[in-house]
């Protein structure tokens, strides 16, 4: 028994360590604090006289920057700052020197050097209870959604019946179904067909009484679930939109569960204000293009909102026909024909609105006008002489298409004429935006300020240091050569954490730090569990070499099985757990993973590579060997 | 190496355990947990001072704006002032209370600031579901990892390693009910690591068990079992110090949102070393593990035989 390994496997050993070093090494350089700019709309371009602008402000208020950069197509630009603490101050600066129409937000530019971003190497990113930012957690109101989705379905009943006059009785009972009444039985039957031709959707129970043929329609699961999807999948488009709008470099905004929304701001500090743009409203208004003909005092003037036809305008009557609080749905589709349209269904009352208008204006147009609610900044001195900003809201209109009407319209129409299923689906989502949305309500809201993030990461950074030296201290003391093999195994375990972690692009939380404290501790234990069985062995009365083999060779299941239970308890942690819990259990199955590897083949190579091949009379493993 | 008599103890160890599970478990009932903010939902502000704070101030302050029943402590120094604020406030009544804070603090001491360390609102319903999650995922680890040592050992042994992971959750439990440590979701993430780790543990002693049961042929069960947790004892001590250490570690230097993580896993690390020793293997020699139920199978259908006692 010589316990050489073949040189692929030294090879393996050491591929993969400086694969780790490579990629654990980005982590190694400190972002630089930096502001970054962005234009409100897709319109606004940053050219190189707003940029000398803002460089101008920075300088005027005596703070250094560096590594001005645009981006080739203008939309984005970023200025590295020297100092962290002058971040805010750079900030209100810039933003009162470009005025409204631009966005400037905090950020922090990676210095990974060009050698590593090349090949994909990036540092980890840094959850909120270390970057510092605000974690909201939205519910959207189902409930709300439905119940408008039944009144509907109760007004388009009660008007199918009138107009084929089937005389009944429609309510809307306790239990949020419709409930209709009718003499006979044949009245019954047939406003069955007519209301299961109106709307299929609808489940239909007959129900006798004493001289009374019931109907009880209800809404299936399966609508009440679409109905739940797409009042969520409308909320989270408003609300990515918004978030944009708060100049935040890295906001995430994801569903979670039924009904929940979270959105993770790093940076943002302002919770008021960001909680005023996220819950602000935005909405619609149909209204006929105006004649040419038509006086200036009945017509306005509005530019299309797509950055595409930037620039054009259209005149709009006055007079709205209907406004965004009557759209049901709008959702893209094709016709028979394969092109792309969008349907949109009104309510009872705005189909009939949209009749009366559009039945004798056919040819001409009609336009969506897009109403989101801005705030212009104004800087004021208040009474103590201080200067406070003001955010002065205003209603900013603009066209989102403007077709021709081809026939008188009901409560269902569609707009057709969309060049491709991209400009249909972009029009669904934003007369979505428009449409009156299921209300939200924040359920959860989390604030870590700067100063404490910078803490934690001083804190756990800290205990890793404290817990890696005494783990070390006792290893080498304990176990002699073999510790100081194990030592060096953990320090490239540590390494290929990182590594992993950075390459997965996962978030690094401060229960997150403390999984990679608890791997220090317990990554050792494949190496002891190793140990222990040499000593054994040796004990037992095994030659040195036979006895490393057969130590490591036979602690190896015993590894396997206690690692791969841990590992089934952290992803189930990891798949309950929310934000930094989630933290947690990615570090700890990503450390017990590369663990094994380390402990295994990381601490053999090296025994290997001190003991193997030769003649060995006594093994520095400490213990009685006797 | 001296085989030292484990299951012998074994009665007076049930006593230990027993006593502790009564203890922990009549605290649970009549004292609970003090459930922290995730759990309970409600509101909590940490805020700094620019200079020492006046907890009494701060508290008259609160109860004349009408945030009465808000509780008011000092951390770390005593310019850092953690608030919580029962459920039943909005979520904006936070930055409220902040500017409260600042103003009345300006007016005693000019130029003072508060800084907002750190701000949580939990509505209601998330607290609620919360526990619930938290209880199901607990139950759920418990129940594949018992559905796991079953298939990669034998039933008994699942049993009796299931019934020492029961015993370190409850007694952990116990211990923050008993001291009336605040329960976080952090501690919940903690706790799940001491399922972990206690499950770790006693797989390695079951191991050996398995081993020296094929391997030693004339042999009580118990003594069997003696053998093998005195041949494991030293990577057994080994691990839980090295682990020790560093949460201990954790403890020291990680900071008060990571204290009462780190006391979990010292709690539960200690009580789990204990467990895989004492608790796991007695309860498999009490269900009456034997020699045969860990034979290797001979052949095909034989494994069915594992299960039947």
């Amino acid at each position: 028994m010589l316990n050489k390994y073949p040189l692929w496997k030294y090879l393996l050993v050491l591929f993969v360590l400086l694969l780790g070093l490579f990629y654990a090494a980005p982590n190694l350089y400190a972002p630089d604090p930096a502001l970054q700019i962005t234009g409100e709309s897709s319109a606004q371009q940053i050219d190189q006289k707003t940029w000398d602008r803002a460089l101008t402000a920075l300088n005027d208020a005596g703070i250094e920057h560096f590594g001005e950069e645009i981006d080739p197509d203008g939309r984005n630009a970023l200025v590295r700052l020297a100092n962290a603490d002058q971040q805010l101050v750079a900030q209100s600066s810039v933003s009162r020197a470009l005025g409204d129409g631009y966005i400037v937000a905090l950020n922090l530019a990676p210095t990974t050097p060009d050698w590593l971003s090349n090949y994909g190497a990036q540092p980890m990113k840094l959850g909120l209870d270390l970057s510092g930012g605000v974690h909201f957690k939205l519910e959207v109101d189902v409930d709300a959604a439905v119940e408008r989705r039944m009144e509907y379905y109760l007004n388009s009943t009660k008007r199918v019946l009138r107009e084929k006059r089937v005389r009944g009785f429609v309510t809307l009972n306790k239990d949020d179904k419709i409930e209709a009444r009718f003499k006979t039985e044949e009245a019954r039957e047939q406003a069955r067909e007519l209301i299961a031709e109106e709307n299929p959707e609808l489940i239909l129970d007959r129900v006798d009484e004493v001289d009374s043929w019931n109907l009880l329609a209800a809404m299936s699961e399966q609508t009440r679930k679409e109905i739940a999807d797409y009042s969520v999948t409308q909320n989270l488009t408003t609300l990515r939109n918004r978030v944009n709008e708060l100049g935040v470099s890295e906001p995430l905004v994801q569903r979670q569960g039924q009904n929940r929304i979270v959105v993770e701001l790093p940076g943002i500090q302002d919770t008021a204000e960001a909680k005023r743009i996220l819950g602000k409203v935005a909405n619609l208004e149909f209204r006929l293009v105006a004649n040419l003909d038509a006086a200036p005092s009945e017509k306005q003037r509005f530019q299309y909102r797509s950055p595409d036809r930037a620039g054009a305008s259209e005149w709009l009557e006055r007079d709205v026909i209907i406004t965004g609080e009557r759209v049901s749905t709008a959702q893209a589709s094709f016709d028979q024909n394969g092109q792309p349209n969008v349907q949109i269904s009104l309510d009872n009352e705005g189909g009939t609105l949209m009749s009366r208008a559009t039945r004798h204006n056919i040819k001409r147009r009609m336009g969506v006008l897009f109403i989101e609610r801005k705030y212009r900044t104004r800087y004021e001195v208040d009474e103590a002489g201080n200067e406070v900003v003001v955010k002065v809201p205003y209603d900013e209109k603009r066209l989102l298409t403007a077709p021709v009407i081809q026939s008188a319209l009901g409560a269902q129409f569609q707009i057709t004429g969309l060049d491709n299923p991209l400009e249909s689906s972009e029009l669904a989502l934003m007369l979505r935006a428009g449409a009156l949305a299921a209300p939200i309500s924040f359920v959860e809201e989390r604030t870590v300020g700067p100063s404490l993030g910078a803490e934690n990461i001083r804190k756990g950074v800290q205990s890793v240091y404290y817990g890696l030296a005494l783990v070390v201290l006792f290893m080498v003391l304990y176990y002699r050569v073999f510790g100081v093999a194990a030592v060096v195994a953990l320090s490239f375990n540590l390494i290929l954490l990182v590594a992993v972690m950075s390459m997965l692009g996962a978030t690094l939380t401060l229960p997150g730090i403390a999984g990679i404290v608890l791997t220090v501790g317990m990554a050792v234990d494949a190496n002891v569990l190793i140990f222990a069985r040499i000593r054994e062995e040796i004990v037992n009365g095994l030659s040195p070499q036979m006895a490393i083999h057969s130590g490591f060779a036979r602690a190896f299941t015993t590894i396997f099985d206690a690692n791969f239970t841990t590992l089934i308890v952290a992803v189930i942690l990891y798949a309950v757990g929310t934000g930094p819990i989630k933290g947690f259990a990615v570090t700890l199955s990503v450390g017990i993973v590369t663990s094994m590897f380390t402990a295994i083949l990381g601490t053999r190579a090296l025994i290997n590579l001190i003991y193997g091949g030769r003649r060995v009379k006594k093994l520095s493993i400490g213990g009685r060997q006797s | 190496m001296k085989v030292i008599n484990f299951m012998g103890q074994r009665k007076l160890a049930m006593c230990f355990s027993l006593l502790l599970l009564i203890v922990s478990i009549g605290s649970l009932a009549t004292r609970q947990l003090n459930w922290g903010l995730d759990f309970t939902g409600g509101t909590l502000i940490e805020v700094h001072y620019s200079a020492s704070a006046d907890m009494n101030a701060i508290r008259n302050t609160l109860e004349t704006t009408g945030f009465s029943g808000a509780t008011v402590v000092s951390f770390g120094s005593d310019q850092d002032v953690m608030i919580r604020l029962p459920q039943g406030f909005s979520d904006k009544q936070g930055l409220e209370l902040l500017g409260i804070l600042q103003s009345e603090f300006s007016a005693t001491d000019p130029g003072g600031t508060v800084e907002l360390r750190r701000s949580e609102f939990v509505g209601p319903q998330v607290g609620d579901e919360l526990r619930e999650q938290g209880g199901l995922a607990m139950l759920l680890a418990l129940g594949l990892v018992t559905l796991y040592v079953a298939f990669r050992f034998q039933l008994k042994f699942a049993l009796g390693s299931v019934a020492a992971l029961a015993h370190d959750v409850i007694i952990t439990l116990g211990f923050f009910s008993v001291v009336g440590m605040e329960f976080d979701l952090t501690v919940l993430a903690a706790l799940m690591a001491v399922i972990g780790y206690s499950l770790n543990d006693t797989i390695v002693v079951f191991d050996r068990i398995r081993e020296n049961f094929r391997k030693i042929r004339r042999a009580e069960p118990s003594e069997v079992l003696n053998i093998s947790i005195t041949e494991t004892l030293d990577r057994t001590l080994v691990t839980s110090g090295t682990t020790l250490l560093v949460v201990l570690a954790l403890a020291l230097f990680g900071g008060e949102m990571i204290f009462g993580f780190a006391i979990t896993l010292i709690v539960g690390i200690t009580i789990g070393t204990y467990s895989s020793i004492y608790v796991a293997s007695a309860a498999a020699l009490v269900m009456g593990v034997t020699k045969e139920d860990l034979m290797l199978p001979v052949k095909e259908g034989a494994e069915q035989d594992d299960l039947t006692p």
